[in-house]
């Protein structure tokens, strides 16, 4: 099956640094991929490349979504094409009812969610919260929550979630479970970024990441133990070659394992 | 030669001036609530409810009021206001004296109308007394037509007495704002209250100046002064968000965002805080720029075009 997602030898710089450093990735249509790594290792610049934000350009490789190159789309092209993401830190929008916000998020779509299923889906009662303001007296799991009933409510092909249980209590792993097979069981992909491995593991493929590359790809448990083995404890962080670090020696730091190899690899 | 309208006329023409600005014309025939509707110079309409008393009196070029809410009274139905003029040209200067006495309560809705305004001058000039445990909320509408030909100068002096509430909005979002030159100033009392919101939508080549200033007298009081300006085309506008601490354990915020749109808009913030009293504790936030771009994406990120998303941010900073 072609991949819905196929990152290809991707390259980003910012500031002079090299945050990605040449990264493959392929999601396949229906899939829960997460990649996991720690702080800093590039996860959420990979997000924000694919979404198409500002400052996050291509300095090499290529993106192609069902087979097309998406270099250059904007975001709401892109977001037209069936791509969305969900920020780890949703943002505050002064006088924009959550009704309001979810039903942006669906308009036009023949096939919308409404807002009332999609508040339900992410463990919300409606008719406390569909009235209410973002910016008003909500903390910062319920944003949070909305930020995934939005994402719902679009009925995206490829959903990036960027850390989304950060903020959320943790009996909510199970909300956020359901939320991840509620958008794959209506056709979506889902790309789940986490530095959580308990998270890690409700995906189908996880790829860990680090040093803005990712070192291998396979079954959620397989990346969870390589994980646990040689980034919990690493010091590196998003520092490709040039700032001291090499990827290698973040896999050499804990020595008893041998270098990963495989889909993904050590980095070029 | 001047065209003078009869009452029904004048009533009819001020009924759908009201409408556009967002005001309901019912409101001018319900049988309860109190009610004050004027055109130019003429009270066309007045009536008190209970608790309340309004009283109307004409001017050469405006009308003085005095709307007073006796002591205990706990209104419940909104009293609707409606100031304008349905002529091209012309001044109107309202003089109005808020009583709120002690332990009453009451919310105006205000909207001030002017459809046709070509050369206009609306002034506003009003002092309120929010006695002991009163509460006073006062939402000012504005509409002012499509060509920006009026002046508005809206000054409200105010006082509020020991854990009394005033809070104001003062709102220009529909149509052109023309020259505006708010000035409101209020004076809180023992752990009384005052809120003071603006939000206006500057175009074309409209001028708005904006002075919020409250000054925090008694022990334990508290002051807001937040706005929200829009300045689009060559619009300009001037925030200044001034707030004295001089009550023990005083605490006060001023909060002002304005956002260019493009053009050659320019905008000024300037926060003033001034503390008298060590325990006092005042803060700011000022922000100038185009519109929060991490806002811009993620509704982008939804599907929206960068102006519908634009248009979204708007619409809510200004709702």
């Amino acid at each position: 099956m072609p991949a819905l997602l196929s990152i290809e030898g991707v390259g980003l710089s910012r500031g002079g640094n090299e945050i990605l450093a040449g990264v493959d990735l392929a999601i396949e249509p229906g899939e829960i991929h997460s990649v996991l790594g720690r702080n800093g290792t590039g996860k959420t610049s990979l997000a924000c490349l694919v979404m198409g934000l500002s400052g996050y350009e291509l300095t090499r490789g290529r993106i192609l979504f069902d087979g097309k190159d998406i270099a250059g789309l904007s975001i709401s092209d892109r977001a037209r094409a069936g791509i969305t993401l969900a920020w780890q830190e949703p943002p505050r929008f002064e006088g924009v009812s959550v009704f309001d916000y979810l039903s942006l998020s669906a308009d036009g779509k023949p096939d919308r969610l409404d807002p009332r299923e999609a508040l339900g889906l992410v463990g919300m009662e409606p008719d406390l919260y569909l009235n209410r303001m973002l910016d008003e007296g909500l903390s910062g799991g319920e944003r949070k929550r909305i930020e995934l009933a939005s994402v719902l409510a679009m009925r995206p092909r490829l959903a990036m979630l960027d850390e989304p249980d950060s903020g959320i209590d943790s009996l909510s792993i199970d909300t956020i479970d359901r939320v991840i097979r509620t958008i794959v069981k209506r056709g979506a992909a889902v790309l789940l970024i986490t530095h959580r491995e308990n998270l890690a593991e409700i995906a189908d493929r996880a790829s860990a990441m680090c040093g803005g590359r990712i070192l291998k790809t396979g079954q959620p448990d397989e990346i969870g133990r390589f994980f646990r083995n040689h980034c919990e404890a690493c010091a590196h962080i998003n520092a490709p070659e040039g700032n001291g670090y090499r990827v290698v020696d973040a896999l050499a730091f804990r020595g008893p394992n041998p270098a990963p190899s495989g889909e993904g690899g050590l980095g070029k | 030669m001047t065209q003078t309208l009869d009452y029904a006329q004048e009533l009819d023409a001020i009924a759908r001036a009201y409408a556009a600005s967002g005001g309901d014309p019912s409101d001018f025939h319900a049988d309860r609530g109190g009610l004050l509707v004027v055109s130019g110079n003429r009270a066309l309409l007045g009536r008190g409810a209970e608790g309340l008393t309004i009283e109307s009196e004409q001017l050469s070029d405006g009308v003085r009021a005095r709307i007073v809410a006796h002591s205990g009274a706990i209104i419940a139905e909104p009293v609707h206001l409606c100031f304008g003029m349905v002529p091209v040209r012309g001044v109107q200067r309202i003089l109005a004296e808020f009583v709120i006495e002690e332990g009453a309560s009451v919310r105006f809705l205000a909207h001030c109308t002017f459809p046709n305004a070509v050369e206009i001058r609306h002034i506003m000039e009003g002092t309120v007394e929010v006695g002991e445990n009163a509460r006073m909320e006062y939402e000012e509408t504005h509409y002012h037509g499509e060509t920006a030909g009026i002046e508005t100068l809206p000054k409200m002096r105010v006082r509020v007495a020991p854990r009394g509430l005033y809070r104001s909005t003062f709102k220009l979002v529909k149509g052109a704002a023309g020259v505006v030159d708010l000035d409101y100033d209020v004076t809180v009392a023992e752990e009384g209250i005052a809120e003071l919101y603006a939000k206006i939508y500057g175009k074309g080549d409209d001028r708005v100046k904006v002075r919020e200033s409250i000054n925090l007298e008694g022990r334990g009081s508290r002051g807001l002064a937040k706005s929200r300006i829009v300045v689009t085309d060559r619009a300009s506008a001037e925030v200044l968000g001034e707030i004295v601490g001089a009550g023990p354990g005083s605490r006060g915020h001023v909060d002002c965002m304005e956002i260019i749109k493009g053009g050659k808009a320019q905008a000024v913030a300037v926060p003033l805080l001034r503390v008298v009293e060590e325990s006092a504790k005042l803060t700011h936030e000022a922000a100038i720029g185009s519109v929060d771009k991490r806002q811009m994406e993620t509704l982008m990120a939804r599907g929206l075009s960068e102006s519908e998303a634009v248009d979204v941010i708007v619409r809510g900073l200004l709702r």
